[in-house]
């Protein structure tokens, strides 16, 4: 058998982005309800709202460490699989991802000491700063790395250039032109916006299961409701940015809204939106398909009869693959119209406490987690096959962007050592999340459970006993016996 | 010339910081009670991922200063950066999982995990330092012919274990600092040891440089002035035996990261102005020069540094100060 190359770096970069892209979302979530949540404490000093921050926190941080992991290997990757690709990019691509190292890297995972060890080390006051910092942190890094992606969709702000050894690269001539590309802001909103459902339905998740079972009950039920209520307008909000974006994809990028749409050839007049239908590639048509007439034109265009560009209207060789970015949008948007639907259903149910009696939608609240987390990823798989056969959309192919010292063999081997390494991480995240959640908040006001084994009675009394030796146990004598 | 520098600034931060935690790691299996090890682990629990953001920033900032050589090593140097990339994630889930289940075996396979993942990650480190100075058969193009096989050299291997026992030297002298009672006694023994084990590679590593590298001291006759960093080196080096005498452990932590710093400094004189060199030929030699990005990208590349870095070093420098003092196990320690 013949090993491709080119498929195998792009199967191995497909799987670990899609591995990593786990955790980040979820981080810049989760931040923004420890964000806030850590306010509701400052502001009411409602302890509460301290224990059940601390609990985010813990979760956070789980998901955080997992990031980094993954994400190393991200930064490394186009190195190592995409050299050619680095080398053609690198003058403009390179300067956002170190950009991302030195804002948005160094802020959070330094700030994070605090906020996971540093409770009782700073005053409230210190570690609420330290909290926003930390998800400012995870934004900045959506900011970068979603411009560097931008970048290769619409890219901007750039002439090319022959090198004194022959070959052609991309240099910036415009840096902010690179970083505002025509893409960049709204993909990076339709990012966020999205990390926000994923954040406020993990919420809800964790929290209808409590109030399933009866636990923590105070905690859950407060955190519901902020979750549903933010995950209603985040939901609405994601429906204008992705319409925002559709409408961008269509001016810059026509081959990839008409792979998303299924439309084969250009129709005369209004293009109708599909809602549901199977590509057929060998026919160039799309089956069984269910269409309203003229209102993908109206969408795009604001008008019935405007025609919208098909597939045929691109060069063959240029022509992205239609099956996956077709599903992956299709599921996506449906996906989009469910969250608004249920969490609108909720809202409704909300006043008087009736919501909480409806024990099948809380059981439906503690699996629509999955929903998000398909979109965010779906939402991905659609943009970037969509960008095909590009790498650098109208610049560089894909099929010459891969490291030309590196054989199939060898990526066969790390890709195999991956698939390993990562699902033994992902069960070992799984593994921990449970226990954290099964765990819960502290009750409020009581002390924080230690473990009850004589192992953990040990380490109490060396603690003691050391911290007597030193000379700062004067300051927090209470600090080693907890 | 100037990105030169800064990637050399970033590395150097890399290692010391990253040395520190990574030598801890490579002690870890010294610790005998459960106790003693999650103190190894706590003792650098808030900063380790800090550290490695160092190394993630220094691979964008070469990326972006130097497309083409970021491109060459990482390419060629493949399964070992592999390898490093698995040694990496295998030593954050160790940390982050051993202590979770009381279990015996589940904390020991754990602690194994995390002094091996150290250990390597610290050995290749010095693999692809040694490959550096030596140069990589590297073609017209730009691209390695060699093999992984080709990188596991006498010469690359020595200055791995090289590093591996100054970082655990390192390791030893940071733990020292943050442990205390009749552990503490037993770790400052482990720092004489780690020393005497770093005292010998380094003599061993530079006799070997000498011999088998000639040209690694060609910059060195036209810059008279970098004997003085050498000179400042061995001072460094001797006054850590000196500070813990007298039981000054931070004098001796500062003058450990001094080596490291002053040998990351020699390095990088000894490269200069090569990035990566090609066994094969001076002329394909990819150098600060021929391998860098546009005049504009390194000027965008510099304000960013300038904008950032201070606030880099502020809050690492706070973040220290915070978790100043011994390490102690509380409920949120690992």
């Amino acid at each position: 058998m013949d090993l491709d190359p080119v498929f195998l770096a792009r199967l191995q970069f497909a799987f670990t982005v899609m591995f990593h892209y786990l955790f980040p979302p979820l981080t810049i979530g989760l931040g923004a309800v420890m964000v806030i949540t850590e306010s509701a404490y400052m502001l009411t000093k409602n302890p509460l709202y301290e224990t059940s921050a601390k609990f985010w926190t813990k979760i956070f941080a789980v998901t955080f460490a997992m990031g980094v992991a993954s994400g190393i290997v991200m930064e490394f990757q186009f190195g190592t699989n995409w050299a050619t690709y680095s080398r053609f990019v690198g003058d403009v691509f390179g300067s956002a991802l170190a950009a991302e190292g030195v804002f948005a890297f160094f802020l959070e995972s330094g700030f994070l000491a605090v906020l996971v060890f540093g409770w009782d080390r700073v005053s409230p006051r210190v570690h609420f700063f330290s909290t926003i910092m930390v998800f400012l942190g995870s934004v900045f890094s959506a900011v970068w790395i979603v411009v560097a992606n931008s970048w290769q969709q619409t890219p901007a702000g750039f002439h090319l250039v022959q090198t004194a050894d022959g070959l052609t690269r991309a240099e910036i001539t415009d840096f902010w032109a690179m970083v505002f590309n025509p893409s960049s802001m709204l993909r990076l909103s339709h990012v966020l916006v999205g990390s926000f459902i994923l954040g406020a339905f993990f919420v809800m998740s964790v929290t209808a299961f409590y109030i399933l079972r009866g636990k923590h009950l105070e905690f859950a039920k407060r955190s519901f409701t902020f979750a549903l209520v933010f995950a209603v307008i985040v939901s609405i909000g994601q429906l204008l940015v992705g319409h925002e974006h559709a409408q961008q994809v269509a001016e810059t990028q026509p081959a990839k809204l008409a792979a998303y749409e299924g439309l084969y050839q250009t129709p005369e007049g209004g293009a109708p939106l599909t809602l549901f239908g199977v590509p057929n590639d060998k026919e160039q048509r799309l089956d069984y398909a269910i269409a309203i007439p003229g209102l993908l034109s109206f969408l795009v265009h604001g008008d019935f009869n405007t025609p919208v560009p098909g597939l045929d209207q691109t060069k063959p060789e240029d022509r992205p693959p239609v099956a996956l970015p077709f599903y992956s949008y299709h599921i996506m948007v449906g996906l989009g119209m469910f969250f608004i639907g249920i969490t609108l259903l909720a809202l409704m149910l909300l006043p008087r406490g009736r919501l909480f009696e409806q024990r099948w939608l809380l059981w439906i609240f503690v699996f629509a987690v999955i929903g998000p987390y398909l979109a965010n990823h779906l939402g991905w798989v659609a943009a970037e096959v969509g960008r095909q056969p590009w790498s650098v959309y109208g610049l560089l192919r894909t099929a010459d962007s891969v490291s030309k010292s590196v054989t199939a063999p060898e990526i066969l081997t790390s890709l195999i050592m991956f698939g390993f390494i990562y699902s033994l991480l992902f069960a070992v995240w799984v593994f921990v999340l449970n226990d954290k959640i099964q765990k819960g908040p502290d009750e409020p006001g009581a002390p924080p459970p230690d473990t009850t084994t004589l192992d953990g009675l040990m380490e109490a009394a060396t603690g003691l006993e050391s911290g007597r030796a030193s000379m700062t146990s004067a300051k927090d004598p209470g600090e080693s016996l907890v | 010339m100037l990105w030169f520098f800064l990637i050399g600034v970033l590395l150097t931060g890399y290692a010391i910081l990253d040395g520190f935690d990574l030598g801890v790691g490579t002690l870890h299996l010294f610790g005998r009670t459960d106790t003693e090890r999650r103190i190894n682990m706590n003792s650098i629990g808030p900063v380790w991922d800090g550290n490695e953001v160092w190394l993630v920033t220094g691979g964008g900032a070469l990326f972006a200063a130097f497309p083409d050589a970021y491109a060459t090593a990482f390419s060629g140097f493949y399964l070992a950066f592999m390898l490093l990339l698995a040694a990496l994630i295998f030593r954050a889930v160790a940390m982050e999982f051993r202590s979770k289940r009381p279990q015996r075996w589940w904390r020991s396979m754990w602690d194994m995990a995390f002094f091996l993942s150290s250990s390597v990650s610290s050995l290749l480190f010095g693999v692809a330092v040694g490959n550096m100075i030596q140069g990589i058969p590297i073609g017209p193009d730009k691209e390695y012919v060699g093999t992984f096989i080709e990188l596991l050299n006498p010469y690359a291997l020595v200055v791995g274990v090289f590093n591996l026992s100054m970082f655990a030297m390192h390791g030893s002298i940071y733990l020292y600092l943050k442990t205390e009672g009749e552990y503490q006694q037993r770790v400052r023994r482990w720092v004489y040891k780690a020393y005497a084990a770093f005292v010998i590679m380094y003599g061993v590593t530079t006799v070997y440089t000498l011999l088998a590298v000639p040209n690694a001291t060609r910059n060195f006759e036209d810059l008279p002035w970098v004997w003085v960093i050498v000179a400042l080196n061995v001072l460094a080096i001797a006054n850590i035996p000196r500070a813990l005498y007298h039981d000054l452990p931070l004098r001796a932590f500062i003058s450990s990261a001094c080596t490291i710093a002053a040998l990351v400094f020699l390095f990088g004189v000894a490269l200069f102005p090569n990035l990566i060199v090609s066994s094969l030929g001076n002329e394909f030699n990819l150098t600060a020069y021929n391998a860098a990005s546009s005049q504009r990208t390194l000027a965008i590349m510099r304000n960013i540094a300038f904008i950032g870095l201070p606030f880099v070093l502020t809050y690492t420098i706070a973040i220290y100060w915070i978790f100043r003092g011994k390490t102690r196990l509380t409920a949120t320690s690992y």
